[in-house]
């Protein structure tokens, strides 16, 4: 029991950074698990979410404002998700879909920081939730609880929309054997494109969910995205259950692991990913029938 | 450069196609490309030579960085494009090559040839045992397990006191390139020595391509299982292109420590290894002068061209690699290429096939 008063905090850091990196790491997963994309725009899209935040929200943002916030977020998400689609059907090869999406990482990045400056932004919790409550005898921060339970949610939502819907099945179905899929005459593109869109959107409401958290700055896109592929490599490509795991794993790694052992700190993350490959090579939850590890 | 040193054999740039009509129209027009890349070889080689003279330092110090770091690029060619393993991590052992290359000529001797052998072997070494692992791997894993290597070694330097940690090694003494010669210091004739080392390290690359080894990593790349089933030892020749590709890499580092005479982790992040990598893509992946043209337009934009639009760099940058991705299929290597390539395979009346595509 002691140790666990100790770590109580780190451990719910843990569980809200694991939320918010899930939010964002699944639509990478899923769009590389059904369209072999590594979008490596994933984190500007995300960090393009956390500026709506700046752009919308004002100090007295109260929790109306933030759910405005948070649609106008998502929808961006959607265009955006829905334009990479487009571009990368455009081209084969997955090292030169990696340097298109890259190249629109680095011009996003270059243009939101033209019109956000180069400094760090903070984005209010939303009025009503930026107060602190008593867990087990700490105080904590009300509004982490509260991203903790939305992610929950939305992982809930999500899992049930893959596994128990019949446009889940499709895009399942998409993930383990696009030419089969296609063969029964589905629209596979169509498919990919809402996988896409929904991705990105998930990835752009991260964005700004975590703002409060980790504020808006340049560079934040780069950092995110590490994260995001480092959860989708643990986790296994192309499964929301290998995003949940993968990012609650980071997650912890990253603040609990980092509080018990603060001189290994920079190298748990990786050393992490490392040690999950070499044991692991297609990540703790791969998907039936795909060949992860051969693209 | 690219070209073969004749005969029936296949140019370095492509896998062994069988050319029905390969005859004496075909293997002239190789012949005629062999001499016409030579030639071209010889002038760059003479334009590159010649910069002290005409540039000032801090042009020529430019030069010597896009020459180290298209050495760099090189390493990634060998394993991106020749293998067809798209690695992030060749970062580590350019690193492991500038901090040994750095910490001889500080603790040991500051003669070149002894700080470039030193690094070559210690990256080669660290190569082979981290390479040992990371080969198991492909695809998207290796991706990743290579990012892992890079970002480890980032970590290492940035918290290593040895080394400097995050100040990074300073203090690194010019030098010479025989016992009890003169500090060079001039940073022409510092350039010349990175140049050299570009040489020697790009010629490595090209005869390795053209040797059977070689052909067997172009087999990787293209069907793994069916080299295996000809009884060849695919893990081997991974290995094999790993350790040279670390090696390789290890000399553009000792090359940077050279001609910056500092070393910081800075230099060793995530975003030298993803632009060292679609520098590969951007110059034509496995034709390694592709590459070295591509990282040279990639470090022009991002530190010289940069300067005239106040610090956008980056949006330069990106909008290369998308007008890349769109009008250069093949990349840069395959616009000089495209023309030479389509003659030569209507002589042999097979369609052309793509590059660059592992």
């Amino acid at each position: 029991m002691g140790w666990l008063d100790a770590n109580l905090v780190s451990i719910l850091n843990g569980l809200a950074l694991g939320g918010l990196l899930f939010l964002i790491a699944v639509g990478l997963s899923l769009v590389f698990g059904t369209m072999d994309v590594l979008n490596l725009a994933h984190g500007a899209v995300s960090l393009a979410g956390a500026y709506v935040g700046v752009a919308v929200l004002s100090p007295s943002a109260g929790f109306g404002d933030f759910v405005v916030a948070l649609l106008i977020a998502a929808a961006l998400g959607l265009v955006l998700g829905a334009g990479l689609a487009a571009m990368t059907h455009m081209v084969s090869g997955h090292l030169r879909q990696a340097l298109l999406t890259l190249g629109i990482a680095l011009v996003a990045g270059d243009v939101l920081r033209e019109i956000f400056g180069a400094d760090v932004e903070s984005v209010p919790a939303p009025l009503g939730l930026d107060g602190s409550i008593d867990v087990l005898g700490n105080a904590y921060p009300v509004y982490r609880l509260v991203v903790i339970g939305v992610a929950a949610v939305i992982a809930l939502v999500l899992y049930l929309l893959l596994d128990r819907t019949q446009l889940g099945a499709l895009v399942r179905a998409t993930v383990a054997d696009r030419g089969m899929v296609e063969a029964l005459g589905v629209r596979s593109d169509l498919v990919l494109a809402g996988v896409f869109a929904l991705g990105a959107a998930l990835a752009a409401v991260g964005g700004l969910l975590a703002a409060p958290v980790l504020g808006a700055a340049p560079g934040l896109d780069d950092t995110i995205l590490l994260l995001a592929l480092v959860v989708v490599v643990v986790g296994g490509l192309g499964s929301v259950r290998g995003a949940l795991m993968g990012a609650l794993l980071v997650g912890q790694v990253q603040t609990v692991g980092v509080s018990l052992l603060p001189d290994q700190a920079s190298f748990l993350l990786f050393g992490a990913m490392a040690l999950v490959l070499l044991v692991k090579p297609r990540g703790l939850f791969p998907v039936q029938g795909v060949s992860g590890a051969n693209p | 450069m690219t070209s073969t040193s004749g005969g029936p054999s296949p140019t370095s740039a492509s896998i062994e196609r069988p050319t029905p009509a390969g005859g004496v129209g075909a293997s002239s027009s190789r012949r005629s490309r062999a001499r016409l890349g030579r030639l071209v070889g010889l002038a760059v080689f003479l334009v590159l030579a010649a910069l002290p003279i005409f540039l000032a330092p801090y042009p020529i110090s430019l030069a010597g960085r896009i020459l180290a770091f298209a050495l760099l690029v090189v390493s990634v060619d060998v394993l991106a494009g020749l293998t067809g393993l798209p690695s992030l991590g060749q970062i580590a052992y350019f690193g492991v090559g500038a901090y040994t290359g750095g910490l001889v000529a500080i603790h040991a001797s500051d003669n070149a040839f002894v700080q470039l052998g030193a690094g070559v072997l210690v990256a080669a070494l660290v190569a082979a045992v981290t390479g040992a692992v990371a080969v198991r791997a492909s695809g998207i894993v290796f991706l990743m397990v290579t990012l892992a290597i890079g970002e480890l070694t980032h970590k290492l330097a940035d918290g290593l006191d040895a080394v400097g940690a995050s100040n990074g090694l300073a203090g690194i003494p010019p030098i010479t390139l025989y016992p009890g010669g003169e500090p060079l210091v001039l940073a022409g004739v510092t350039y010349w020595w990175v140049l050299l080392v570009f040489l020697i390290g790009f010629g490595v690359a090209a005869t390795v391509s053209r040797s059977p080894l070689g052909r067997s990593m172009r087999g990787v790349r293209e069907a793994e299982p069916r080299l295996a089933a000809i009884g060849q030892l695919s893990y081997a020749t991974k290995l094999a292109a790993y350790v040279i590709a670390g090696a390789i890499a290890g000399a553009a580092g000792t090359a940077w420590t050279v001609q910056t005479r500092f070393i910081s982790p800075g230099d060793l992040a995530f975003s030298v290894s993803a632009i060292a990598l679609l520098s590969v893509v951007l110059g034509g992946a496995g034709t390694l002068w592709g590459p070295v043209i591509g990282a040279a337009v990639v470090v022009l934009i991002r530190d010289w061209v940069s300067g005239y639009v106040s610090g956008h760099g980056e949006l330069l940058l990106g909008l290369l690699f998308i007008v890349a991705v769109y009008a250069l299929p093949n990349g840069l290597a395959g616009v000089a290429s495209g023309r030479l390539r389509r003659r030569r395979a209507a002589m042999a009346g097979a369609p052309v096939a793509g590059e660059g595509q592992p």
